[in-house]
């Protein structure tokens, strides 16, 4: 999978990064129980600029407040119990959120797992080399990975979200608000912002009910 | 020391919390209509902003940043157009991002 190349050289500029403020374990650890890259080099940064602890767990949560909307979208689809669908609910990461979509709000839970257990033992491992050799390798960051994700993102949009009508309404108004944004917010903002333009949905779907108050009107 | 210890901890606590809410929350049973309708909408809302920000968003936040990513998406952009499939537009973001980066 590239998707779990990319997140391993992201990890190894991860270790690298965190290293000189947090020691050799702490990096490691963290890539271990978050397992959420935005939110990690975001907290990360807050404590190397000298922020607080409270800065720097705000910093990293509304980063992983996208994770809100995205389990809401993914819930339908799973099944079983409350302790199961909040297991799924873990293996949820950006790349394979979106390559499980099945357009119209249906998912594949099987698929999105799949996807994402590669990328955990990359994750962690790519941290722990960055940590002991991130002096001997450079900066992953040269290479051109970061544009790998919005590429990524583009195709699953293009391909498999940009239906005629409401999506395609959404979308535009997603990356306008999302753009509109990011230089007035801290980072985060600007996705959950935009992700709240799905609320146009309310109005959009077909009232089932019998026109009850139209009539009695 | 233990500041960093305090963040991993809280934020370990809070992104499980998280990522379990919508699906502890509603998942498992039948969604009103009017629900559905909102949630076939947050994958195209949610991919466009992912875009934009991964694509012109500083990666610490709260400024644009036009660098090479822009090259590279608008080159993956061309290729999806003239039918490329999903690796290639994949691999040419990477390339040409990265060519961007050599030559800037």
């Amino acid at each position: 999978m590239p998707f779990a190349a990319a997140g391993l050289l992201l990890a190894i500029s991860f270790g690298v990064v965190a290293q000189p403020l947090m020691g050799n374990v702490a990096p490691i650890v963290m890539s271990a129980l978050l397992f959420a890259g935005s939110a990690q080099f975001a907290a990360t940064a807050v404590l190397a600029a000298g922020g607080s602890v409270v800065a720097a767990i705000a910093a990293g949560i509304l980063l992983n407040l996208r994770y809100v909307p995205m389990g809401i979208a993914l819930a339908p689809s799973l099944r079983g119990g409350p302790l199961r669908r909040a297991l799924i609910g873990q293996g949820m990461i950006d790349f394979s959120w979106a390559a499980a979509s099945r357009g119209g709000g249906r998912f594949d839970p099987g698929f999105m797992l799949g996807a994402t257990a590669p990328s955990y033992p990359c994750w962690v491992l790519g941290t722990a080399v960055g940590v002991f050799a991130g002096h001997l390798i450079g900066d992953p960051g040269a290479l051109g990975l970061d544009a790998i994700f919005p590429a990524f993102f583009l195709c699953l949009l293009v391909e498999g979200e940009l239906r005629p009508g409401l999506p395609r309404l959404v979308a535009g108004l997603g990356s306008l608000i999302a753009l509109v944004l990011i230089p007035f917010t801290p980072a985060g903002v600007p996705v959950i912002a935009a992700s709240a333009t799905a609320l146009i949905g309310l109005r959009g779907a077909p009232d089932q009910r019998p026109a009850a108050g139209a009539a009695a009107g | 020391m233990t500041e960093i210890w305090i963040t991993i901890a809280v934020l370990a606590v809070a992104t499980a919390a998280i990522r379990a809410s919508g699906p502890v929350l509603l998942g498992g049973r039948e969604l009103p209509p009017r629900a559905q309708g909102v949630i076939a909408l947050v994958a195209p809302a949610l991919l466009a902003a992912l875009i934009v920000v991964e694509t012109v968003g500083a990666p610490e936040g709260g400024s644009l940043e036009l660098d090479a990513r822009v090259i590279g998406v608008g080159a993956a952009a061309v290729a999806l157009r003239f039918g490329a499939t999903m690796l290639p537009v994949v691999a040419i973001a990477a390339i040409a991002t990265a060519a961007a980066r050599l030559l800037g």
